[in-house]
């Protein structure tokens, strides 16, 4: 069997989905902990000097790339499957309580994943592309990054949309976080529980209050106030 | 009457098999691949021989009325199979399950087929094993094994309660193998409606495309009818919807003889009627017997609930009549005192027409876990037909048209009376007897289609090497066809006022009241004529609606019950005519003065083998049963 | 008891095909959802009209032949219950009752509620097997069995192949059906020696045949009527991924 065969066979295709997923989700550990950098009391330095690391670390921009790869992977599969999961069924039920058998969230992996795609091209576009591409971060009389965070924050829509997407992100990965496991072969009896409980923590606990905490701090006013 | 020939290898008992595998012609595997075999059914027997026919290089070809092979009603068999494995130490041997089975049949079975059956019953579980059914294990890997009614050793092996699926799906799986090698071509959906005959030899089949509707023919230089049992001819029984006698009706319509019809099995743990609208019956495995305990109410019309009525008011009629083997007498047996109980006016339930089959001591010695992993599917299946726990109260159960130990008679070879076609599992008559223990038709299945017919059909394929297939163009398929299709025209131009199950149902009725599980010479006489009567209606006044030409199940039970009608008088001819009662048969005027069945040995040791004349009824010629090793005697279960 | 019953009327696989409405008198909560069907059949047979077809044999939930989706759930609402084990009592006096076919492009409809499964027998002789001709096994204890092992492969082994799991799934994967068979196999020490192409013949057939891809949502599980765990598509996925990355 080709490679080729493999990635375009239903269990390939979703090996795919689960890896780049899981590598996304560390991914995110790694930005919240960048984040989490704005509430250290010193005006804004650590995420100041942390933003710098980024755009100037060789490693980094190598995992760039495979950021960037995952990400096209992740959703180029989501595309492909999605299409394909549409053709199965030419006749569609005229009673289907679907809803009894599964969670609304399971099942719509691709609705969540198109509200975070959205937000994520938002987001790169006011933060990455600016300071990356153009490059305009850690020299001096430069924008001060945490400043501009705190500011992108106390815009109420921004906040909203920022918050919306987070509660998205967390249902998909509470879904997704055990489903790969699962794909990946990697669960059974005994871990099942387990696997499915680290899950929901690590998508409503750490992503989902971690980066919900960032809006919200920052638009009451009771983070960032010494930028 | 013609002198039936058994075929049965001369020599000692123990060797009769092995000499004859060592002698019988082979065909080489360059022949084999010229040579064609029709299979029809798709069970046990049916699916183990097309595997392993196509396994050796025969080309195959399998038929079966369902969707998918996996779905033969073999699939339903719960309880277990049967194999002289002794791997207990409890005595068991080739020897022992010989006899009992030859014992259980009440000795109205041939010696040299059930010897072989016990013989190859070791290699079945092996061969299951290798599929990888998956068999109840000790906690030390080992494989596990029950004790089953009629016999003192456990020697039945078991899938919890799913025995037949598991054994199924092994064989549909070795069957799938062959489909995907090329060398078996699996016809679903498709039903047989006549066997072909050139110069007295069968030659192939006339088939209906269930879903296009059209006829197919096709041609084979054996045919093996593994179609099994023909139980639906009492309308209510435990056997599937579909199940039916067409392919032997057909076959014995064009020659192949039919061997003690009247050999019916009444199973006693079957789950009562509940009303008007039943379409079947639902068994609880013999299994149960193992761990429930069968009583009535001592008093009639009792009206107290079960849990109400104390010990000593409790009629355990089993363990009283039948003290060394109680629970676990033979089925026959168990459904006779049943019949007597309930016709003493003990019977529970609403219809007064059950007894109860009760758990709760052994859930007091063995806990409620043990019970429930032993037989938890089982107690749940009860549970969502009636409504009613089985933990809690006793279930209800009644005996029920069950197997048909009657079929097509056969040869030691399982070969019919027409040169090329064969007989296997259900179908035939060969191994039960008069009835049938519990966990062995499984083993006769297997053992038919495995282990035997793959040796035998070789002896009659060694002669046709020369033979080269016939076109289906050639003027015998022609005629086969057309007559196919005018009995489907004259089935379908009567347009009458009542639907088939109308028939069926009433013809279950009198079979059941007349010639059920106690038959007396008025009942038979008068039943061989309201059955001709009910088939003249029938052909008077069925209705069945749609197109011949296109996907019509009233068209299929039509076909199913215009040959019950006719089975049925056979059925009833040869009980009226077997003046003794034995197994599964009980003739009320024959019975010891305990309501014991009295078998007469100097005048009834043989096989009814029913030839029929077209027009004219039907003839019966007697296979004489001799019994070189199991004398017969008096059956005793006390 | 009276109802009401929507049914699902096709004429043959090229017809569109549109629900058809039964009133029901006279229902028994004692009937068996199958045997409702034969009491309507019946009446439709004296009225002249042709009857429903549907698919059903043993009666007794294990042939997996019947396949009816009732009020959206496949075999009905009721928990590891195939059609025909379905009773009457379940539901109540007034109720309007949907009945469909399975629906999925793997599974054609032949006419009203019966439909062509031989999308699962092709998926089975890809590799559903362990190759062991007749006659040449070994004694069956010479093959111990950890009980624990056998009993987890008699839980996969259970599957009806009635396809409940295609039908109620959203994407009509066929994974649980596949995993069932796989993970059985992969279980015993007898299914070793083929694991790896059973696992990638068995896929690669099942794709072949139009089921989409298992998206992990569970329904699958939830109305199969052998309550056959989702795990065994974790193994299915284990065995698929190992046979790629070892061959």
């Amino acid at each position: 069997m080709t490679i080729k065969q493999f990635l375009y066979s239903s269990v390939g295709t979703k090996a795919v989905m689960a890896l780049t997923g899981l590598f996304l989700s560390i991914f995110l550990i790694e930005h919240l902990y960048g984040n989490l950098l704005l509430f250290y009391n010193d005006g804004g330095n650590a995420f100041i000097e942390y933003s710098h690391t980024l755009v100037h670390s060789l490693f980094i921009r190598i995992v760039e790339i495979f950021l960037f790869a995952s990400l096209i992977a992740h959703v180029a599969q989501a595309i492909r499957i999605t299409r394909q999961n549409s053709e199965v069924r030419p006749v569609k039920y005229s009673v289907y309580k679907v809803k009894e058998t599964s969670t609304w969230f399971s099942r719509n992996m691709g609705i969540t994943g198109s509200v975070i795609l959205f937000f994520i091209v938002v987001h790169l576009w006011q933060f990455f592309v600016p300071y990356r591409i153009t490059g305009t971060v850690g020299g001096e009389g430069q924008v001060n990054v945490a400043q501009e965070v705190k500011e992108a924050f106390q815009n109420g829509w921004y906040a909203a949309l920022y918050l919306v997407s987070v509660a998205f992100l967390a249902f998909h990965l509470n879904h997704g976080f055990q489903s790969s496991f699962r794909t990946l072969g990697l669960n059974n009896r005994k871990y099942e529980n387990v696997i499915s409980l680290a899950g929901s923590i690590f998508a409503f606990v750490i992503v989902g209050a971690g980066f919900a905490s960032f809006p919200i701090l920052f638009y009451f006013g009771i983070a960032g106030s010494t930028f | 009457m013609i002198k039936l020939n058994s075929k049965t290898p001369d020599g000692p008992l123990e060797t009769k098999w092995t000499v004859y595998r060592s002698t019988v012609p082979l065909v080489s595997p360059s022949n084999k691949r010229n040579l064609e075999i029709i299979v029809i059914g798709s069970g046990l027997a049916g699916a183990s021989a097309s595997a392993s026919l196509a396994e050796l290089g025969y080309k195959v070809k399998c038929f079966c009325f369902q969707d998918s092979a996996r779905r033969a009603h073999s699939i339903a068999a719960q309880g277990g199979i049967n194999a002289a494995k002794n791997y207990r130490n409890d005595g068991d041997s080739i020897y022992r399950l010989f006899y009992d089975t030859i014992k259980g049949g009440d000795y109205r079975a041939r010696e040299g087929n059930v010897y072989r059956l016990a013989e190859v019953s070791a290699n079945i579980i092996d061969q299951c094993v290798a599929q990888g059914v998956p068999f109840a294990r000790e906690y030390g890997g080992l494989l596990d094994t029950r004790s089953f009614g009629g016999t003192q050793v456990e020697r039945t092996f078991y899938a919890r309660g799913q025995t037949g699926q598991q054994l199924l799906l092994g064989a549909y799986s070795a069957m799938m193998r062959q489909v995907g090698t090329g060398q078996l071509i699996m016809f679903t959906r498709h039903e047989i409606l006549d066997i072909v005959l050139i110069d007295g030899n069968v030659r192939g089949i006339i088939a209906r495309d269930l879903v296009t509707g059209q006829l197919e023919r096709h041609f084979g230089h054996a045919v093996i009818l593994a179609s099994g049992g023909y139980g639906n001819v009492f309308y209510l029984s435990t056997n599937a919807m579909g199940c039916n006698v067409t392919a032997i009706w057909k076959a014995h319509r064009k020659g192949a003889f039919f061997g003690n019809p009247c050999y019916t099995q009444i199973h006693p743990t079957c789950i009562p009627v509940s009303g008007d609208h039943q379409s079947k019956l639902t068994l609880m495995s013999e299994g149960l017997r193992n761990d429930g305990r069968i009583w009535v109410p001592k008093i009639k019309d009792e009206t107290r609930k079960p849990n109400e009525i104390r010990e000593d008011e409790r009629d355990y009629y089993l363990e009283r009549r039948y003290p060394a083997f109680g629970n676990l007498v033979p089925r026959d047996i168990a459904s006779r005192a049943a019949k007597e109980r309930c016709d003493a006016g003990c019977g529970v339930g609403t219809s007064k027409r059950a007894v109860f089959l009760d758990f709760r001591d052994s859930i007091k010695r063995l806990g409620r876990n043990v019970v429930e992993a032993k037989y938890g599917n089982l107690f749940e299946m009860y549970e969502k037909i009636t409504g009613e726990n089985p933990y809690q109260v006793p279930m209800r159960i009644y005996p029920a048209a069950h197997y048909t130990m009657g079929g097509l008679w056969v040869d030691y070879e399982l070969s019919t009376t027409i040169p090329g076609l064969y007989c296997i599992g259900e179908a035939n008559f060969s191994d039960h007897g008069a009835n049938r223990l519990g966990a062995s038709a499984l083993m006769q299945g297997l053992a038919d289609g495995y282990f035997v017919i793959p040796y035998t059909i070789g002896n009659y394929l060694s002669k046709e090497i020369r033979t080269k297939p016939i076109s289906t163009d050639h003027e015998e398929f022609s005629k086969a066809e057309k007559n196919v299709r005018e009995n489907i025209s004259r089935l379908m131009s009567v347009k009458g006022k009542h639907s088939v199950d109308h028939f069926h149902k009433k013809l279950g009725k009198i079979m059941w009241d007349k010639c059920g599980m106690g038959r007396n010479e008025k009942g038979l006489a008068e039943a061989i004529s309201e059955i001709k009567n009910l088939r003249d209606e029938f052909w008077k006044d069925v209705r069945i609606p749609g197109e011949a030409g296109d996907f019509n199940p009233e068209l299929e039970k039509a076909g199913r019950v215009a040959d019950f009608l006719e089975l049925g008088e056979l059925i009833c001819r040869d009980a009226l005519q077997r003046k003794e009662s034995c197994g599964g048969h009980f003739r009320e005027e024959f019975q010891t003065g305990e309501g014991e069945a009295k078998r007469d040995d100097q005048n009834f040791a043989y096989v009814a083998a029913w030839e029929f004349k077209n027009g004219n009824g039907w003839e019966m010629h007697k296979e004489e049963l001799k019994f070189e090793v199991a004398h017969p005697t008096q059956r005793s279960y006390k | 008891m009276n109802l009401t019953l929507k049914v699902w009327r096709q004429k043959n696989k090229y017809d569109k095909g549109g629900f058809v409405i039964y009133p029901m008198e006279g229902v028994s909560h004692e009937m068996s959802f199958p045997e409702m069907f034969d009491v309507l059949n019946e009446r439709l047979i004296a009225k002249g009209e042709e009857p429903i077809a549907f698919d059903h044999d043993c009666r007794e939930g294990i042939c997996g032949m019947c396949s009816m989706f009732i009020n959206g759930r496949a075999h009905g609402p009721q928990k590891g219950t195939t059609t025909c084990q379905l009773h009457m009592r379940h539901f109540k006096d007034g109720d309007t009752i949907v009945v469909e076919p399975w629906r999925a492009k793997g599974f054609p409809v032949i006419k009203d509620l019966v439909i062509d499964r031989s999308a699962f027998d092709r998926i089975m002789s890809a590799g559903g097997f362990i190759s062991a001709n007749t006659g040449s096994a070994q004694d069956a204890n010479n093959i111990p069995i950890p009980k624990k092992n056998a009993d987890e492969a008699f839980d996969a082994a259970s599957c009806i192949g009635c396809g409940a799991c295609v039908a109620s799934c959203k994407n009509s994967s066929a994974m649980l059906f596949v995993a069932a068979k796989v993970s059985q196999l992969a279980l015993l020490p007898q299914g070793q020696v083929e694991r790896r192409d059973r696992a990638i013949n068995m896929v690669k057939q099942m794709d072949g045949e139009g089921f989409g891809n298992c998206t992990n949502t569970g329904s699958c599980e939830a109305d199969c009527p052998k309550q056959i765990s989702i795990l065994h598509i974790a193994r299915l996925n284990r065995e698929y991924l190992m046979a790629n990355i070892l061959e």
